[in-house]
């Protein structure tokens, strides 16, 4: 009876974490249905449509050029060659950075009368005129964007990939190499499918970061032009802060719960592996 | 082609590739380097000046006498310190809980625990600003202080309570014989001997503080009160059409240096510390 008892006594222990994890988690999440209203307004709401797609549409697009990109990566750095730890630190770097921080230093980048990308691509004949308009042209606004999204995260992807890399028994290689199979065929029979389940969590792990991407946008273009590169944090940010409105603010961070929800159960039932 | 120039030549090309991917990550940061070493003239010269004539550190000393910015970077080493602290601390009194000691219904509270740490702290903001306005903590650290804590626990709890696991039971059950409670146990005994753990979790709930912005932005609205982060995207000239660049490329090589120095030193374990984390997906 009284081993019993102080068994329950054991989480006082984790008591003061899981008080904090509530006030800054649960409490919030709880007080957004609370204060949600103006679901009417949604269905009429043009603007949350298109942010909604831009959201959808660079988390598309930049999950997939992380993919390819933090697998070639990956299976670079999974290589053994001297200096591979300095390569690794080097390639580390982006995802350290702080995202607000390294965005002005892409805006720069990116400046259309003194930025050193547009002068590139006029050294190298890619345009005519090394003053390209990356962030004010509403067609490259968005892509920019995603390339810095890129630059920032693509070392996470590479780092998860590796550890799914370093899990893969070498004996599986040593058979394929036995039965004289190339590096192409040993990618696509081995690393591949072994590597999937990472994959699937280093996928999903990514979109939804990505969808509630804030900062990085924020900083480069603060959604613009013409609200090409919104994305519904950045529009939840406005309702609420500039326009100060709280009900419709909940109700929008609502509708982004629920896609996130929804995206990451539909994608997780997809890459299920077929066991049974 | 011989074999010995087929493999020279791969070898060429392996190698090649990994210039490729050094220069791809670090070109932007060396570029803000370079950006900050130019005069103020060199800065916006058009077509961009590659290397500057002259290489000065006038734009370091513009970055503290024109703006606060010594005010900033004390704000966030407030901090970054304060979370890592409260944050270390609290987690390994948890991780202590769920790895070592008995407890009911604790499998069920740690996954719970990993499910809310997946959404994005963008679902958040609207309501904890909110409530660090009725606490009354707005343009006070502690609001910062106390929500990356809480944001890092999940996976801070995580990385520890792996370590802590490992530790043999026989240590601990030993010093409880020797009188040891286990209040001392954990700290004397598991802790130091999971000193790694411990370090690894801190660079990367320190990282985390050092860089956040969404609620460094909403929750500090006074610019005594910024952190660098905010205080950096927040630099502009007396109208918004003059933006002080060779100003913020040295206010981004100060803020940023600390970070690069952490990932050359520790590399290794950041990885790891990150794949551990991740992996609890």
């Amino acid at each position: 009876m009284t081993a019993r008892r102080s068994y329950w006594l054991n989480w006082v222990y984790a008591l003061p974490a899981l008080i904090m994890i509530a006030v800054v988690n649960v409490v919030p999440m709880g007080q957004t249905f609370w204060w949600s209203s103006g679901f009417g307004r949604l269905s009429s709401d043009s603007r949350l449509w298109g942010v909604l797609r831009n959201t959808t549409m660079f988390t598309f697009f930049a999950v997939s050029a992380e993919l390819v990109l933090g697998l070639a990566i990956a299976l670079l750095l999974a290589q053994k060659f001297y200096g591979r730890g300095f390569v690794r630190a080097a390639v580390l770097i982006p995802w350290a950075l702080p995202t607000a921080v390294m965005a002005m230093a892409w805006r720069w980048i990116f400046n259309a009368d003194y930025g050193v990308l547009g002068d590139i691509f006029y050294k190298f004949h890619l345009s005519s005129s090394p003053n390209i308009p990356w962030l004010a042209s509403p067609g490259l606004a968005f892509f920019s964007c995603v390339l810095a999204d890129v630059w920032k995260t693509t070392p996470f992807m590479a780092i998860l990939l590796m550890s799914g890399l370093a899990a893969i028994p070498s004996e599986l290689y040593e058979a394929a190499l036995m039965d004289g199979a190339g590096t192409w065929r040993r990618f696509w029979m081995i690393t591949f499918p072994m590597l999937k389940p990472t994959i699937a969590v280093a996928v999903i792990f990514r979109a939804i970061q990505t969808f509630g991407i804030f900062d990085l946008i924020w900083v480069l273009t603060g959604g613009g032009p013409g609200g090409k590169t919104q994305t519904i944090a950045l529009y939840v940010y406005d309702v609420v802060f500039r326009y100060q409105e709280l009900g419709y603010g909940c109700t929008l961070t609502l509708v982004m719960a629920t896609a996130l929800i929804s995206f990451s159960t539909i994608f997780m039932l997809l890459l299920r592996p077929k066991s049974s | 082609m011989s074999q010995k120039q087929r493999k020279q030549s791969s070898k060429f090309l392996f190698f090649g590739a990994v210039a490729l991917v050094c220069f791809w990550s670090l070109a932007p940061f060396l570029w803000q380097v370079l950006t900050s070493l130019k005069s103020s003239e060199e800065v916006i010269a058009s077509p961009p000046v590659y290397w500057p004539s002259r290489l000065t550190i006038v734009s370091y000393f513009k970055i503290f006498s024109a703006r606060p910015f010594s005010v900033y970077i004390w704000n966030s080493l407030i901090v970054a310190f304060g979370t890592t602290f409260l944050c270390t601390g609290v987690a390994a009194l948890a991780a202590y809980a769920f790895s070592r000691l008995k407890l009911p219904g604790g499998k069920a509270v740690s996954n719970a625990i990993l499910l809310v740490s997946l959404f994005p702290p963008t679902l958040l903001v609207v309501a904890l600003k909110q409530l660090i306005q009725t606490a009354g903590l707005l343009n006070n650290p502690l609001s910062l202080i106390l929500t990356y804590a809480a944001l890092n626990l999940p996976f801070a709890i995580w990385v520890l309570a792996n370590f802590f696991k490992q530790v043999p039971m026989d240590i601990e059950e030993a010093a409880q014989v020797d009188g040891l409670g286990r209040w001392s146990v954990l700290w004397k005994i598991v802790a130091p001997l999971s000193a790694p753990a411990i370090a690894t979790t801190a660079i990367l709930v320190f990282i985390f503080s050092w860089n956040e912005f969404l609620l460094a932005l909403t929750f500090m609205s006074k610019d005594a009160a910024r952190t660098v982060p905010v205080g950096i995207a927040m630099l502009s000239g007396v109208t918004i059409y003059e933006i002080p660049w060779d100003q913020i490329s040295a206010a981004v090589v100060i803020t940023t240096l600390p970070v690069v120095a952490m990932v050359l030193a520790f590399q290794r374990r950041i990885i790891e510390g990150l794949t551990a984390g991740a992996v609890k997906g």
